[in-house]
């Protein structure tokens, strides 16, 4: 406790000298989320300083070891430095794929030299990377991707297509799934690389999804040449690092949006309600709407309260392991829910998409609830992981 | 407060565990239709006491351990596990807890060191209605000379029939449905003008309607404060209904574990019915429905210990919560074991009956979801 004690205590002098006040509270001109990379633009010089200190620290992936641009702090006094910021309303803004899906399956198969590299380029918000993945015939069943990857010399040439590759067009690297041996069983024959996305042969090609924002693309790759040493873990065994990253990717989507400073201002469903349809009695008056706000709004601490039990149980050595599909799951099925809910209550107003007598509050909670249909899409649909469920946690047979 | 089990709670649960596989099988339920006695195994009773589970809430001066709801609820779970059927929560929760939250000094004294060792048994009598709604109370409590007079009829008196005192919730001013107004006494069920009829459920537990003919009482059997009744019935109703979310936990974790063992046994087709998606993918929407369960049980019953301000909505919260799930376990369990599951040969009915009826207690989902949407300005 003394150490922790200490420990806030230099944390608190450090933000005092280090972090611009413009930075602090309300007025501050922080953009929510820093993806980093050659695109990452500054809406304040004040912000970019105060990001470069962070890196300088270590502080944007504070548990990290410091050989890979980490602080090296224990999960305690990284609960510190995440409270003693949000005390004077600033924040670690870096958030990317990188950091929360590649980073851990790097730490577990990539090579040293490796992870010096990347590592340390991720936690200094160099890199935005996207995740190469999915393909045309190639979705719920990953591994019949079929994106070639050919030996020549040194190199890999790599031909063939993603999609659905979020924000391919705006990354600066892709950790991709190639398959190597097109004659092997269709696990055996994959394998993990990491490229630029400014390789020649490279080129993307936004998708755009019905809530109207395009987020996604399709990649192309026409005799892309990747260095072998750009490869993670042993060829053909690529679908080890592909299925330990999904884990992390289901781990990060489960704790989703949580914290981040958007959706802590947004109004409550109840909040919302009241707007729409006033009060009667102190009470809202349609019970069948009541019902099923109040019936969310337990889900939702219900699913807090296991999310807890189950960090409990990590603090305590007893990790969950595939239970991460649970999460994924709840979560994605519930913000679904709540986006829904949250537009029928709006009523007429959250139909409109666009006009000039309609506040952006509810042209945003449309979009909400169409951009919602994704989430229990990607990073594995509902179904497949009914199937994991069933399969790793249940021990049922397979079919 | 940690939502997993300190090295103490699960030697608590152990040993509850070691008490129900050493004294107990699920099919003593049968035998129990037959009973026209206590309704429970007497012997048990006095086992479960000796270990001390009756004292678990009760500070140490009145024969207490002067522990939690966190620890009864591992035993109430291990208990509820093995549909074991002991009158904790009527005696230690119910009339208990009545008397522990607003009891005087000479009522506590006098029942709880009897509640603690088992040598009485207490309950509350608060039902009148078919559904539970706990302040529709029509029983009135009329001012007569030093004391009152009761009139009225109580309904769903949980082991009403076997208990040595019953908390009996009577209006003594206001109207129908007023919160305020209510007042607790405590009523000697063998007093003339007293009578218990004994119900046994279909879940082979019992309970009493009990009728109030104009039963007279001293001014010193009022439990709390007059009129301000249900202050203490309040806290005493989500106490309950969390401990015996606890117990459902426990049924409703046995009922997925003996059906997921079915599925990896029974054989249709030439596989295993488990292989199936149509019943894969409910097993597995069951098996999140039953983690949430078992979370929420979890933070209330810490919650209620930390006397934590928002305590009564999250009681509201967990029962809804486990009874639905409750719900979804009796229906899911009879329904995958396909004919066998509808026998009486076959444990899973027992399950799903001992669900029903606790789903109904102390208020369904329906009731909480209400409850909480009041309390939350909904
Ligand atoms: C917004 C968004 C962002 C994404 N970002 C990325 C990204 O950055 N990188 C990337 O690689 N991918 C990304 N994806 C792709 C995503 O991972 C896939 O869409 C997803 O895995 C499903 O594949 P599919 O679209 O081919 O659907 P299909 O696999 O064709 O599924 C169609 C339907 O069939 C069901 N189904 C399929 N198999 C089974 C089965 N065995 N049992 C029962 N039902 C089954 C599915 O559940 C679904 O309902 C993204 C997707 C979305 C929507």
């Amino acid at each position: 406790m003394a150490d922790v004690d200490s420990f806030r205590t230099e944390i608190r002098a450090w933000l005092a000298a280090n972090c611009p006040p413009t930075c602090q509270g309300k007025s501050n001109v922080l953009p929510d989320m820093v993806w980093g990379g050659r695109r990452q633009t500054w809406p304040h010089p004040d912000a970019k300083l105060w990001f470069d200190r962070l890196v300088e620290k270590g502080f944007t992936v504070p548990t990290w070891p410091k050989a890979y641009g980490g602080a090296g702090i224990s999960p305690a006094e990284n609960k510190v430095l995440q409270e003693e910021m949000a005390r004077i309303g600033t924040r670690s803004m870096l958030f990317n794929f990188g950091i929360g899906m590649l980073a851990p399956a790097l730490m577990e198969f990539a090579s040293e030299d490796q992870k010096r590299l990347h590592l340390n380029r991720t936690a200094r918000g160099e890199i935005r990377w996207c995740q190469g993945y999915s393909e045309p015939g190639a979705g719920s069943d990953l591994a019949s991707l079929r994106t070639s990857a050919v030996r020549d010399g040194d190199d890999y040439v790599i031909n063939g297509q993603k999609i659905w590759t979020s924000d391919a067009n705006v990354s600066d690297w892709i950790f991709c799934l190639v398959r190597t041996d097109p004659e092997a069983p269709k696990h055996l024959g994959i394998s993990f690389l990491l490229f630029d996305m400014e390789s020649p042969g490279v080129s993307t090609s936004p998708i755009e999804l019905i809530s109207g924002s395009s987020p996604f693309c399709q990649t192309f790759f026409d005799n892309v040449r990747v260095p072998v040493t750009q490869r993670v873990h042993t060829e053909n065994r690529g679908w080890d690092v592909a299925k330990a990253l999904l884990n992390h990717e289901r781990t990060m989507l489960a704790d989703g949006g949580r914290g981040s400073a958007a959706g802590a201002a947004r109004k409550s469903l109840l909040q919302v309600a009241r707007q729409a349809m006033g009060a009667s009695e102190g009470r809202l008056p349609d019970a069948a709407m009541r019902e099923e706000l109040v019936q969310w709004e337990m889900d939702r601490l219900c699913y807090e309260a296991t999310l807890k039990r189950t960090m409990d149980a990590a603090k305590a050595g007893k990790g969950m392991g595939p239970e991460g599909s649970m999460f994924k799951l709840y979560l994605s099925e519930m913000n679904q829910r709540g986006a829904d809910l949250r537009q029928r209550i709006a009523g007429h107003e959250a139909l409109v998409w666009t006009g000039d007598d309609c506040p952006a509050d509810e042209r945003q909670i449309t979009r909400e609830w169409l951009y919602g249909k994704a989430s229990t899409i990607l990073g594995g649909t509902s179904e497949i992981q009914l199937n994991i469920i069933s399969k790793r946690v249940l021990g049922l047979p397979g079919d | 407060m940690s939502l997993i089990l300190t090295e103490e709670q699960v030697q608590l649960q152990d040993s509850a565990n070691a008490f129900v596989a050493d004294n107990w099988t699920v099919g003593e339920l049968r035998k129990l239709r037959k009973d026209t006695g206590k309704g429970y195994p007497e012997a048990l009773w006095q086992k479960a006491a000796e270990l001390g589970w009756l004292a678990i809430p009760f500070a140490e001066e009145y024969g207490g351990l002067g522990l939690g709801f966190a620890e009864l609820g591992v035993v109430l779970e291990e208990l509820g596990r093995g549909l074991v059927v002991l009158p904790i929560v009527s005696s230690v929760v119910l009339g208990g807890g009545a008397l522990r939250l607003g009891g005087t000094e000479d009522q506590k004294k006098a029942w709880l060191p009897k509640v603690c060792d088992g040598s009485a048994l207490l309950t509350l009598a608060s039902q009148e209605t078919s559904r539970h709604d706990p302040y529709a109370v029509q029983t009135t409590a009329t001012r007569q000379g030093n004391g009152y007079v009761l009139k009225g009829r109580k309904v769903l008196v949980p082991d009403g029939h076997a208990a040595d005192a019953i908390v009996v919730v009577a209006r003594t001013s206001g109207a129908l449905g007023d919160r305020s107004g209510l007042t607790l006494f405590l009523v000697d069920p063998s007093a003339p003008d007293v009578k218990v009829h004994r119900n046994l459920l279909l879940d082979s537990r019992v309970a009493a309607n009990v009728e109030l003919n104009d039963v007279r009482v001293d001014a010193s059997a009022v439990v709390g404060t007059v009129d301000q009744g249900a202050d203490v019935l309040d806290q005493v109703l989500a106490e309950a209904a969390v401990a015996l979310s606890a117990d459902m936990l426990g049924g409703i974790q046995q009922t997925f574990e003996i059906t997921l063992d079915y599925l990896k046994v029974r054989e249709q087709f030439g596989a295993k019915i488990g292989s199936f998606q149509g019943l894969k993918h409910r097993a597995a929407r069951w098996f999140c429905e039953k983690e949430l369960s078992k979370s929420i049980v979890l933070q209330t019953l810490r919650a209620l210990d930390e006397k934590a301000e928002n305590a009564l909505q999250l009681a509201s919260v967990c029962k809804a919560r486990v009874s639905d799930t409750a719900r979804l376990s009796g229906k899911e369990g009879v329904q995958m074991h396909g004919g066998i599951g509808v026998t009486d040969e076959h444990d899973i009915g027992l399950f799903m009956k001992r669900g029903r009826v606790s789903e109904m207690l102390f208020g369904d989902a329906a009731f909480h979801r209400n409850r909480f949407a009041q309390m939350k300005g909904y």
